[in-house]
C-alpha cells in the first residue's frame, strides 16, 4: 500500500508539474486576488454588475456574446440582476425579428429570452469595420486563451509604448502580454472612462479586474454550483471511502493477509 | 472455475439455470477464486470497467444533445455547458473521464510489465487488452474532434494525413477518410458515429479480455501459479469486491477533483476556439496520452516511416509474450529486469515530455534517444535479458515466505517448466 502510493504520487506529480510547464508562458502575468478561485470561490456579485457595465459600455462596440440571452444576467451564480433590471437592459436593445405574417422582418425592443444582440451583421463586416481583424466572440474567451483570467487581465493593463528598435504598422499596437506583442486593438480602457453605476473608481485596473471577472461568468455560468457540488461530492466521497476502508480491513480480517 | 458444480436453491431457479445458465454465471463470479496477495496495483481493472461505463452512460447523454454538424458542433457543445441542466457536469465528468480511463489504462499495462501477466498462459488476455488500447485512442481521437474547436480540425487534419504517407495509395485513402478534400462535416459525422460505435466494441472486448482472464486466473504479484481453490486464494466476492470498490473510491475523488476543481487543465485552451480551416493554431499537440506516440512519430524525420515507427511502438506490445524470453513472470524475482522496468518507465515519461514540446533542438534529440531506447528494451534487451540473468528464488506457494535457497528454484522452476 506505501509503495503503491509512493509510485502513485509521483507519477502524478509528474504529470502534473509537465502539464503546468506546458501550459505556463514565458511571460509573467500580472496576479491579482480572484474571488472564484479556490474550494469555496464564488463570484464578486459587484464586480460582475460593474464588469457587465465595462462590457457593454466598451466592449460590446466589437465584441460578440452569441452564446448569452439576458435572461442568463438575471440568474442564480450570475450578476444577479432583478428579472426588472434585466427586462430593462435586454428591451434597450433593438432585436431584429421575423419575419412576420407579410413576411416583413421587423426590430422590436429586446426580451429576456433573446440572446446577446451582435455588435456586427456577420464576421466579415466585423472584419471590414477593424482593419481585417475579427475581434474575437467573448462568451468563452478566458478558456480560450492560455493563461485564462490573469492573460486577459494583464492584456488590458498591458499597453505601452514600444521599444526602441520596433515598428508597428498603422492600426497596431503594442503590448507586453500580446503572444508576438503586437495587438490590433487599440487600448480600450483608460482611468475614468466609464461612470460605475455604484461609485467605484474606475481605474483602468478596476475595470480591467470587473471586466474579466465577468469574462469568467460568461465562460463559465455554472462555477458556483461547480465548487459547491464539487465540495458535497468529494466529502460524501472520502467518508464513503473510510467506511469502505473499515469495512474492507473487517472482511479481510477473516484471512491472514495485509490489505 | 469453482470446481464444484453449482445448482440453484429454488425449483424456479433450477428450472431457469438448465435453459440459461446465468445462475451457473453468477455464482461463477462471486465465487472466482483469487490470489489473495493481489496488491492495489491489481484494482485497476475494475476501475478501468467503472471508467467505460460512466463513458458510455455520460456519452449517450451528451450525444441526446449533441448536434454533429460543422455550423452546430461547437454551438451545441456550449448549448450543453449553459443550458442543459447538468450539462457542464456531464460533459466534465465525460471529457475528464478519458484522461482517467488513459490514466488507469498506463497503470494497469505498466502493472503487467512488471509482473509479467503477458506471459503464458495469458497471452490471448494481453493481445485482446492491446486491441481494446488501440481501440481507445481511436474512440479519445475521435471525440476530442467532436466539439469542433481549434484542436478538434487541426489534431484531426494532421493525424488524418498521416496516412498519405501511405505510398501510391494514400492520398486517396485521405480523401475517403475526410469523405471530402479536406477535413469537413463528413468527417465529423462518419467520426461521430465511429465515436459512438467503439465503445460497444471495446464493452464486446472487455468481456473476452474477462473471460480469457477467468480461464487460467489471476497473475499475482509473486507471478507463479497458484492452485485454485486453495489457501492461496479468496473467493471474488466479498474479499476483491471491496478492495476493488475502495480503490475506486480513492479514484473517484481524484476523479472529482479533476471535474469539479480543475475541469479544463488537461484540455487545451484552443479547443475553446471554434474551428477555423483558414487559421492553423501556433503548435498542434494531442492529447496528453496519445503524446509519447507523438514524439516516435516526429523523431523520425522521413513521414512513412514515422508512422510506421509510431505504430510499431504499439503493435510491438503485442509480441510481448514471445519478446520476453524470461520464464519467471514476477520482476520481484528479476534484479535485472526491475532496472530495466523502471528506465522503461522513465523513457515512456520522457516520450511524453517531448511530445509536448516543439519537435526542435535538444527536444528532438531527446526524443530520438528515447525512440531508439524504446524499441532496443523490446526488441534486444527483453530477449537477451531472458536468457543471461540470473533469478533469484522463487517461493513454492505465495502463503509460505520466500525461504531462499537453490533448492527451492529448482523445484519452482521444474513446476514452471512442466505446465508450459
Amino acid at each position: 500500500m506505501k509503495n503503491f502510493l509512493r509510485i502513485l504520487s509521483l507519477i502524478i506529480v509528474f504529470l502534473a508539474t509537465t502539464l503546468s510547464s506546458h501550459a505556463a508562458e514565458k511571460v509573467e502575468y500580472l496576479k491579482t486576488d480572484w474571488s472564484f478561485k479556490g474550494l469555496f470561490g464564488k463570484f464578486d456579485r459587484g464586480a460582475l454588475q460593474r464588469g457587465y457595465q465595462v462590457y457593454t459600455e466598451v466592449c460590446a462596440s466589437c465584441h460578440s456574446m452569441k452564446y448569452l440571452s439576458y435572461r442568463n444576467l438575471a440568474e442564480k451564480g450570475g450578476p444577479e440582476f432583478t428579472e426588472q433590471q434585466a427586462k430593462a437592459i435586454a428591451s434597450s436593445f433593438d432585436v431584429t425579428d421575423g419575419p412576420n405574417s407579410d413576411g416583413e422582418m421587423f426590430t422590436r425592443p429586446g426580451k429576456l429570452s433573446d440572446k446577446f444582440v451582435m455588435p456586427y451583421e456577420n464576421v466579415k463586416a466585423a472584419q471590414a469595420a477593424n482593419g481585417g481583424a475579427y475581434p474575437p466572440d467573448m462568451s468563452v474567451l478566458v478558456k480560450a486563451r492560455g493563461g485564462g483570467v490573469d492573460y486577459i487581465y494583464s492584456l488590458l493593463q498591458g499597453y505601452e509604448d514600444p521599444p526602441v528598435g520596433i515598428t508597428l504598422d498603422e492600426g497596431v499596437h503594442y503590448n507586453r502580454y500580446m503572444y508576438g506583442n503586437k495587438i490590433k486593438m487599440s487600448n480600450p480602457l483608460s482611468d475614468g472612462l466609464i461612470e460605475y453605476s455604484d461609485g467605484t473608481n474606475a481605474t483602468v485596473e478596476q475595470m480591467s479586474k470587473d471586466v474579466t471577472t465577468f469574462l469568467m461568468w460568461t465562460a463559465e455560468p455554472h462555477l458556483e454550483t461547480r465548487h459547491q457540488m464539487g465540495f458535497k461530492a468529494i466529502v460524501y466521497l472520502i467518508i464513503l471511502t473510510i467506511l469502505v476502508y473499515f469495512s474492507m480491513k473487517r472482511i479481510w480480517s477473516r484471512v491472514e493477509t495485509e490489505v | 472455475m469453482s470446481d464444484h458444480e453449482y445448482t440453484p436453491k429454488s425449483k424456479a431457479g433450477k428450472w431457469f439455470n438448465d435453459r440459461l445458465p446465468l445462475l451457473t454465471l453468477a455464482n461463477h463470479l462471486t465465487d472466482y477464486p483469487t490470489p489473495k496477495n493481489l496488491n492495489y496495483w491489481w484494482t485497476f481493472g475494475g476501475i478501468l470497467t467503472f471508467c467505460l461505463i460512466t463513458q458510455i452512460v455520460t456519452g449517450l447523454t451528451l450525444a441526446m444533445h449533441y448536434i454533429a454538424h460543422a455550423d452546430m458542433a461547437f454551438e451545441s457543445v456550449e448549448h450543453i455547458m449553459r443550458d442543459v441542466n447538468y450539462g457542464w457536469l456531464i460533459r466534465y465528468i465525460h471529457a475528464n473521464g478519458a484522461s482517467m480511463f488513459f490514466l488507469a489504462v498506463y497503470i494497469h499495462i505498466f502493472r503487467s510489465l512488471f509482473y509479467g501477466s503477458y506471459k503464458a498462459p495469458r497471452e490471448i488476455i494481453w493481445i485482446i487488452g492491446i486491441i481494446i488500447y488501440l481501440l481507445m485512442m481511436a474512440a479519445a481521437f475521435m471525440g476530442y474532434v467532436l466539439p469542433w474547436g481549434q484542436m478538434s480540425f487541426w489534431g484531426a487534419t494532421v493525424i488524418t494525413n498521416l496516412f498519405s504517407a501511405i505510398p501510391l495509395v494514400g492520398e486517396g485513402i485521405v480523401t475517403w477518410l475526410w469523405g471530402g478534400y479536406s477535413v469537413d462535416n463528413p468527417t465529423l459525422t462518419r467520426f461521430f458515429t465511429l465515436h459512438y460505435l467503439i465503445p460497444f466494441l471495446i464493452l464486446g472486448l472487455v468481456v473476452l479480455h474477462i473471460w480469457a482472464l477467468h480461464v487460467p486466473g489471476n497473475n499475482n504479484p509473486v507471478g507463479i501459479d497458484v492452485k485454485k481453490p486453495s489457501k492461496d486464494t479468496v473467493p471474488f466476492h466479498p474479499y476483491i469486491v471491496i478492495k476493488d470498490g475502495f480503490a475506486l473510491l480513492m479514484f473517484m475523488i481524484v476523479f472529482a477533483f479533476f471535474v469539479f476543481y480543475t475541469p479544463n487543465i488537461l484540455g487545451h485552451a484552443d479547443n475553446y476556439i471554434e474551428a477555423d480551416p483558414l487559421v492553423t493554431p501556433a503548435h498542434i499537440v494531442p492529447e496528453w496520452y496519445l503524446l509519447p506516440f507523438y514524439a516516435i512519430l516526429r523523431s523520425v524525420p522521413d513521414k512513412l516511416l514515422g508512422v510506421i515507427a509510431m505504430l510499431s511502438a504499439i503493435l510491438i506490445l503485442a509480441a510481448l509474450p514471445w519478446l520476453d524470453t524470461s520464464k519467471i513472470r514476477s520482476a520481484v524475482f528479476r534484479p535485472l529486469y526491475k532496472q530495466f522496468y523502471w528506465i522503461l518507465v522513465a523513457d515512456v515519461l520522457i516520450l511524453g515530455y517531448v511530445g509536448a514540446m516543439p519537435a526542435e533542438g535538444l527536444y528532438l534529440l531527446v526524443a530520438r534517444v528515447a525512440t531508439a531506447y524504446y524499441f532496443l528494451h523490446f526488441l534486444v534487451i527483453l530477449p537477451v535479458l531472458g536468457l543471461k540473468e540470473k533469478t533469484l528464488p522463487i517461493p513454492l506457494s505465495i502463503t509460505e515466505p520466500i525461504l531462499g535457497g537453490t533448492a527451492n528454484l529448482a523445484t519452482a522452476r521444474n513446476k514452471e517448466s512442466s505446465i508450459k
